[in-house]
């Protein structure tokens, strides 16, 4: 459960900061961080909420976008990066870059010193 | 400031130490794998929030580029966006309202001249920011400022051009015409508007992947862009006038006079041969000094300019009288042959307003409808080819170029430094001296090498800025005839031959500009600058230029050739500035054309017949021998000897024919330019073409590699065959023999990505043809204008009215425009657009 709620924490924070985009893109490591370590799960456990909370909210946005804009600029660019022009590879990439940040940000949240753990 | 860092570091150590002996007593052992988590977590953040080095080019700062909420991903438009929208702005006198048609070209309906302005600034910053600031970055040499060290060679030549200096003599000028100003500033304020509306998650996506931001627009941009115009059609002579040097000092005056020479037989100028002229009243006189310091072999130069505007910058224009049309009303049609780019160089606009009504394609970066027309007049543009840029061979004291020597004594020059910004390293600041002659472009700091220790001063006509954009903006709310000549009475740079149609019936065209009355091949080659017996002697005045009205023939036309015969009385320019053969066969269409319509207009436009394989393919099998060529270069002979001499996509003839004369270009001139090891400018085709078909001697013709052998014109059309051969038949091999793979035409992107671009298009035409369409370069807005009351009007361009990759409208015209499709121009009253359903969006402006 706290496995669960922690995923869908991740994902909302990173959701709600990422609103403001006159703030820097990497703030949601703030908030995973923050979403773990008041959580207090496992290390593991944290990492992969952090990595599959914020993972999937990158992938899922991406892939809305993606499909009303019916795959046009995303097979642009992955050509650019270099993806073989893969829409699905860039939304992959997208997704685990987004996850690794979430994950880590996470495990450093729940490593993170505090009273209670003393 | 070492020793406070020192300090400071020292500090630190001191805090880390305290905290490591903390930690050690507070025994929290996952105080270390916290430390590494953290230390992991900012490593992954800093590596993807820097732009990482990958061969020559930087990608993007990866994750800001791939977070769905900031980067890339927000420019992917949804397929069924709707551009309603109510925009509240300041600055508006008025409420403006735009309806936009199916295509995305926006309907302008405002109350006042100004608000229009200002809404065209805000569209075209809507649509097209990237693209408008960065050329206006190129113009002013700022491209390293984005792009970092590689360009730094581009920027210093923009600016030793005096680019900057003639935007601001513009401006200068803008200040004696108050509507003008207004009109300018209004645009500049739009697009600013557009820029503060603009969250950090919606910039364009050539900013996300350069990871730089917009910066405020201003009205400097906007002559800026204009002085980009100004050096791409008349900016060539940075480089010819310097390899037409080469060639002079080469090959000496009297044979470089017939390489390069300014007779052309077959010529068909703008204005018919035979016209009258008055005597110049201009006159310019050549120096005594002419035979030793200017035809005489001087010394040579060899810089590598790093930007040249491309040879094939040209274009067609037309106007047909209502004697010669269907409908008894005027046709026009315009075609500018320019560089062929995503997004494009043109947008589109309906701007109304209770002074005009105009339609056409606009410069975004620019107020106003550069090609189009109103509800009275249409008018369109070509390239007028007159030499207005000139190299001063300078004089120094010393190496400070402090002082040059001018008229018997020293003079003092302008010492600028010019700062230039660039990305990831220090600013770099280039000193360039300024003289009455113009600023140096090549000294011993920039190209040293190539121009020998020489000091050229480079002097140009746009340096002294211009007020040519009034002339569009009274294009736009001209009436008939006599506004039209008023309207461009302001124009100076580039040279432009204006055509003109009216509704009331009336055509004409005028080449306008302000061109240098010059004696004969002044400016051709670098000029003396130690006196002022070389400088310019005078302008031609504008009632000198030449125009012609309503003509017997019923029609005008021009097509980038010389403008007049050699009665003209003054010297045009060099002729290798003045392509021959689509003037010829655009006369020779629009002469026996009758009771013309729009439809047969737009097939001209897009007509690919080679007037000059026509006249080129029996002076080949002139001078060829058959009987020494083998099955397979008879076999590719064959499919010259049948070809319908159409340029089509699908046509092979085309290409064996293209590769056959290319190969005798080669076999004729490589011996003798190889030779000279200095850059020169090959003669112009029609040199060796007219020279074959007058049967005299033809000059080189012998190959000088083989000293034992006199070789004829037989002898150079065979071996021609011979090198073609194996590399057309590789061409059959790879399928890519019909000539539309062979040219292989492609738009590119601005920064060249080819998946960007539009690769491969199946187009047809090419050089010397009325369709001009070559690799990526061609008619960059074809329109025609039936001017019936009421106006019918078509057009296209190779891009799309949406700048950004990530719409579905960035490229949606170019099928179109290589099919030879046209739109027809919704040209209409806000009440009948409302009523029209090609009209899909409604977007409103209030003042906030």
């Amino acid at each position: 459960m706290k496995f669960i709620v922690a995923i869908f924490l991740h994902a909302f924070l990173a959701f709600a900061v990422g609103l403001y985009s006159q703030f820097p893109w990497w703030l949601f490591v703030g908030t995973s961080g923050v979403v773990a370590f008041f959580i207090m799960d496992s290390p593991a456990k944290s990492f992969f909420a952090g990595f599959l909370g914020v993972g999937a909210l990158w992938a899922g946005l991406v892939t809305g976008k993606d499909l009303a804009n019916a795959h046009l600029l995303s097979s642009k660019v992955a050509q650019i990066l270099p993806l073989g022009g893969s829409y699905i590879a860039l939304i992959i990439v997208t997704g685990v870059v987004g996850g690794l940040l979430g994950g880590f940000a996470a495990l450093t949240g729940a490593y993170m010193p505090s009273k209670s753990t003393k | 400031m070492q020793i406070s860092g020192l300090a400071f570091n020292y500090k630190n150590l001191y805090y880390l130490k305290k905290n490591l002996n903390f930690s050690a007593q507070s025994i929290d052992m996952r105080i270390v794998p916290f430390i590494i988590s953290a230390a992991l977590t900012t490593g992954l953040v800093a590596v993807l929030n820097t732009p990482l080095s990958v061969g020559k080019t930087k990608t993007p700062r990866l994750g800001y580029f791939l977070s769905p909420q900031q980067g890339f991903w927000q420019n992917a438009e949804p397929e069924n966006k709707s551009f309603d929208a109510n925009i509240v702005v300041d600055g508006l006198q008025d409420k403006v309202e735009v309806l936009m048609d199916e295509r995305l070209v926006p309907h302008i309906y405002a109350n006042n001249d100004n608000d229009a302005y200002y809404t065209q600034g805000f569209l075209h910053a809507k649509f097209r920011l990237w693209q408008m600031e960065f050329q206006t970055y190129v113009a002013a040499g700022r491209l390293s400022e984005i792009v970092g060290p590689d360009r730094i060679a581009t920027d210093r030549f923009f600016r030793r051009l005096g680019m900057l200096e003639g935007a601001e003599a513009t401006m200068k000028k803008m200040a004696n015409n108050p509507a003008l100003q207004a009109a300018v500033t209004s645009y500049a304020n739009g697009v600013n508007a557009y820029i503060k509306s603009l969250q950090p998650s919606q910039i364009p996506f050539e900013y996300k992947l350069l990871d730089y931001k917009p910066e405020a627009w201003t009205p400097i941009k906007t002559y800026l862009f204009l002085m980009f115009m100004s050096y791409d059609l008349t900016g060539r002579g940075t480089t010819t006038d310097l390899q037409m040097t080469n060639s002079k000092n080469y090959f000496g005056y009297e044979d470089f006079n017939k390489l390069y020479t300014n007779v052309q037989d077959s010529l068909d100028p703008i204005i018919p041969k035979g016209t009258l002229y008055e005597k110049a009243s201009v006159a310019a006189l050549a120096p005594a000094s002419l035979d030793s310091l200017y035809f005489a072999k001087t010394s040579s130069v060899a810089p590598n300019a790093p930007e040249a505007p491309n040879k094939n910058n040209g274009s067609n224009n037309w106007a047909i009288a209502g004697t010669k049309t269907k409908s008894g009303k005027p046709i026009l049609a315009s075609d500018p042959h320019l560089g062929l780019n995503l997004p494009s160089l043109w947008y589109e606009v309906q701007i109304t307003t209770p002074t005009h009504s105009t339609y056409g394609a606009s410069f975004p970066g620019s107020p106003a409808v550069i090609i189009g027309f109103n509800d009275s007049i249409a008018w369109g543009v070509t390239n007028a080819g007159r030499d207005v840029l000139d190299y001063y061979d300078i004089k120094f004291k010393d190496t400070t170029m402090e002082e040059y020597w001018f008229n018997g004594a020293w003079q003092r020059s302008v010492i600028k430094e010019e700062r230039i910004k660039i990305k990831g390293q220090p600013d770099s600041i280039d000193r360039v001296a300024i003289t009455a002659l113009g600023p140096v472009m090549y000294d011993k700091s920039y190209n040293a090498n190539g121009s020998d220790g020489k000091y050229l001063a480079v002097r140009w006509t746009a340096q002294d800025g211009s007020s040519g954009l009034q002339t569009f903006y009274e294009l736009n709310r001209a009436k008939n005839f006599d506004d039209y000549m008023s309207a461009i009475h302001h124009w100076t740079c580039p040279g432009q031959n204006f055509a003109f149609a009216s509704v009331s019936g009336d055509i004409a065209i005028k080449q306008q500009g302000a061109f240098v009355a010059r004696w004969n091949r002044q400016g051709d080659f670098i000029m003396p600058g130690q006196d002022s017996s070389y400088l310019w002697q005078g302008m031609i005045p504008a009632s000198e230029n030449p125009m012609m009205k309503n003509p017997e023939r019923g029609f005008v036309s021009s097509a980038n050739q010389m403008s007049t015969d050699s009665t003209y009385p003054y010297y045009l320019g060099a002729a290798n500035a003045f392509p021959l053969y689509r003037g010829i066969i655009i006369n020779k269409k629009l002469n026996a054309m009758f009771g013309v319509t729009p439809l047969d207009v737009q097939a001209l436009q897009t007509n690919n017949d080679n007037i000059f394989a026509e006249m080129a393919r029996p002076a080949i099998f002139k001078f060829l021998n058959e009987s020494s060529l083998n099955a397979d270069e008879k076999k590719y002979l064959g499919y010259l000897r049948n070809w319908n001499l159409r340029n089509d996509v699908d046509e092979i003839g085309a290409s064996v024919f293209r590769a056959i004369w290319d190969s005798l270009e080669v076999a004729v001139w490589a011996d003798e330019f190889k030779s000279a090891a200095l850059p020169l400018q090959w003669p112009d085709e029609s040199t060796l073409l007219e020279q074959m078909l007058k049967d005299s001697v033809i000059l080189f013709e012998d190959n000088i590699t083989t000293p034992n052998v006199r070789e004829t014109m037989v002898d150079a059309v065979t071996a021609a065959i011979k090198k073609a051969t194996p590399q057309l038949a590789q061409m059959e091999k790879d399928g890519t023999l019909a000539w539309g793979a062979y040219k292989d035409t492609r738009v590119n992107h601005l920064l060249k990505i080819p998946s960007l671009s539009r690769l491969h298009l199946p187009i047809g035409g090419g050089v010397h043809i009325i369709n001009a369409t070559t690799g990526n370069h061609g008619p960059s807005w074809r329109m025609v204008v039936h001017l019936v009351d009421g106006i019918e009007a078509y057009g296209v361009y190779p891009g799309g009215q949406n700048g950004n990759p990530g719409s579905k409208y960035y490229d949606s015209f170019i099928d179109s425009w290589a099919a030879g499709k046209y739109y027809r121009l919704l040209f209409l009253s806000k009440e009948a657009a409302k009523q029209n359903s090609q009209f899909k969006w409604r977007l409103t402006f209030t003042n906030s």
